[in-house]
């Protein structure tokens, strides 16, 4: 039984430094002046650590640019899509409307068609609203997604009906009954797709590669993308980008990280 | 206002977002993959013209096509069943009564799947490094002679694989564990009653009870792998000798590199097609063995 508990706990770590290895190898590297990881045998850990491409990454390369990009992409998408996921799932929980229960299981169906089948018209169309090469063309198609509204759709239906119809006898409004009691009762599903969207929409690449055409607009991923082929050599300036791509998101993950988990697994277990 | 109305103006945001910005284009997709829509007509609608099954008969011609479709079908075969493979394997071991400090393990094989792909792609790209990579050098600690991992078109894909797996694998493994521990513990005790050991455990009450979950877990993972695309961008562009040009990647060069916008919808709706297939396959093989 202790042969056991140590093979067990030796393969968990030997995954956990295969996990981590090339986060905290990517994060070293980022200290290094250029040219020195590139020696044999390769370090380790910084000789003399030094924040110089972090002032490069900044002050050449326009990452205080890309990082606002990201954010102002990622908070505009979360904001909205939550509000827009949240009402949308009550509703089709809790409210009663002509065709409800068809509409849903359309979208169901629809989540199996995946997002590239629709890519090149939506160019089109944005190109036609001008959102081409803006961020709203980045946020303005994320404004709403299928599974936020059936995480949300699967919470609020534990929303007891005597609760809302007592609001209503109070001669409450829908709007103020939503503000009021139900928003409140769906906040830590409201966590959950807050974090999701974030997650999301910082990590996205392809379709922001493909409608932010110059680089004034780039997100970091499409931004290091860019910057990763003309600097090919540059081992530890891209490091540092990747640094500072990844860092906001796995804080984000480690802060949250009960709310995330518990969305992944609400999502998961529709069968 | 009364409900009916209520109900209506509360979805109607995200109803015209979803209609709009998804649904819309995936019908227009769908016409487009049978028009000629380039560079021209993106100039002038004067310029589209219905060309029927043209774009899907002459993609079915192109080698370039059949070989973005190989590499992606390599992709999903290997990659699948790994990811899968190591997910399960770090359930069962953070599932272990045995294992220690599981919280911190669950979030250290977790951290990977949050990050951004751009990013760990490029951290990749500098660890598999012919020369200065810690893969290579570690590998020579082994006496084995250095692999160029990303040069060599036989090595380039699996590569990729690996990143992926790493990537993903704690994903599926969150899942698998959360399922795990909804195994009732009944059923291992009547297991033990009956003689049974570890290994037996695993085969007649672990497994089986994972059934369902494990399809559900496949089927999703395997859709999201054939949509393979800014790993082989980010690492390889493709190469070397296309070895990692992927079906999606073949969609975006045609889109929005070349803007034929109507070949990129044809080849759009033919990866649709076959993950439809693909999934319903696997569904079936799992239905047919009971775990779904």
């Amino acid at each position: 039984m202790k042969g056991h508990a140590i093979l067990v706990n030796a393969l968990l770590a030997a995954l956990a430094f295969v996990s981590l290895f090339p986060l905290l190898w990517m994060l070293s590297v980022s200290f290094m002046p250029p040219g020195a990881a590139s020696t044999l045998p390769p370090p380790l850990l910084p000789a003399a650590p030094t924040l110089d491409n972090y002032r490069d990454l900044f002050a050449r390369m326009g990452m205080g640019r890309y990082f606002f990009n990201s954010f102002v992409v990622a908070l505009s998408i979360t904001a909205g899509s939550v509000a827009f996921n949240v009402m949308a799932g009550y509703a089709f929980a809790k409210l009663e409307f002509a065709g409800r229960e068809r509409i849903f299981r359309g979208l169901i169906g629809a989540l199996v068609i995946p997002a590239q089948v629709a890519m090149m018209p939506l160019f089109l169309e944005l190109k036609a609203l001008g959102l081409v090469n803006s961020y709203g063309g980045v946020i303005v198609p994320a404004l709403a997604t299928i599974f936020g509204i059936y995480l949300v759709r699967q919470y609020a239906r534990s929303i007891p009906d005597e609760l809302l119809e007592a609001a209503r006898v109070d001669g409450a409004s829908e709007l103020t009954i939503f503000l009021r009691v139900v928003v409140p009762l769906l906040k830590p599903i409201i966590v959950t797709l807050a974090v999701f969207s974030f997650l999301a929409s910082w990590n996205d690449f392809m379709w922001p590669l493909i409608v932010l055409t110059d680089s004034q607009h780039y997100t970091l991923p499409v931004a290091l993308a860019s910057l990763s082929r003309e600097h090919v050599q540059d081992n530890e300036l891209m490091m540092a980008g990747s640094v500072v791509t990844v860092i906001p998101v796995l804080v984000l993950f480690i802060a949250l990280q009960r709310h995330y988990i518990a969305g992944l697994l609400a999502g998961s277990v529709k069968g | 206002m009364n409900g009916r109305i209520a109900g209506w103006s509360f979805a109607a945001p995200a109803l015209i977002v979803i209609g709009g910005f998804f649904l819309l284009p995936v019908a227009v997709a769908f016409a487009l993959s049978f028009t000629d829509f380039d560079l021209y007509a993106l100039a002038s609608l004067d310029n589209l013209r219905f060309v029927g099954l043209r774009n899907y008969l002459e993609l079915l011609k192109a080698p370039l096509f059949w070989q973005a479709l190989g590499n992606t079908l390599y992709f999903v075969v290997l990659g699948v069943p790994l990811s899968i493979g190591l997910s399960l394997g770090a359930a069962l071991l953070l599932n272990s009564p045995l294992a220690r400090a599981q919280a911190f393990f669950r979030t250290a094989l977790f951290a990977p799947v949050v990050t951004t792909l751009v990013a760990v792609a490029i951290v990749w790209r500098y660890l598999f490094h012919t020369r200065y990579g810690w893969v290579n050098q570690g590998l020579a600690a082994l006496g084995i002679d250095p692999i160029d991992w990303l040069g060599d078109p036989h090595w380039s894909m699996p590569t990729i694989i690996l990143l992926a797996v790493w990537k993903n694998f704690g994903y599926n493994m969150v899942i698998l564990l959360a399922a795990l521990q909804a195994i009732p513990r009944e059923l291992y005790e009547s297991a033990r009653i009956d003689g049974a050991g570890t290994w037996q455990e695993l085969v007649h009450v672990t497994l089986p009870s994972l059934g369902p979950v494990l399809s559900l877990v496949s089927i999703l993972t395997m859709a999201g792998y054939f949509q393979l695309f800014a790993e082989p961008y980010v690492m390889t562009e493709g190469g070397p000798l296309r070895s990692t040009f992927s079906v999606l990647y073949f969609m975006f060069e045609q889109g929005f590199k070349w803007w034929n916008l109507g070949v990129a919808s044809a080849i759009a709706f033919l990866l649709f097609a076959l993950v439809l297939a693909a999934s319903e396959a696997l569904l079936r093989f799992a239905r047919s063995r009971g775990m779904a």
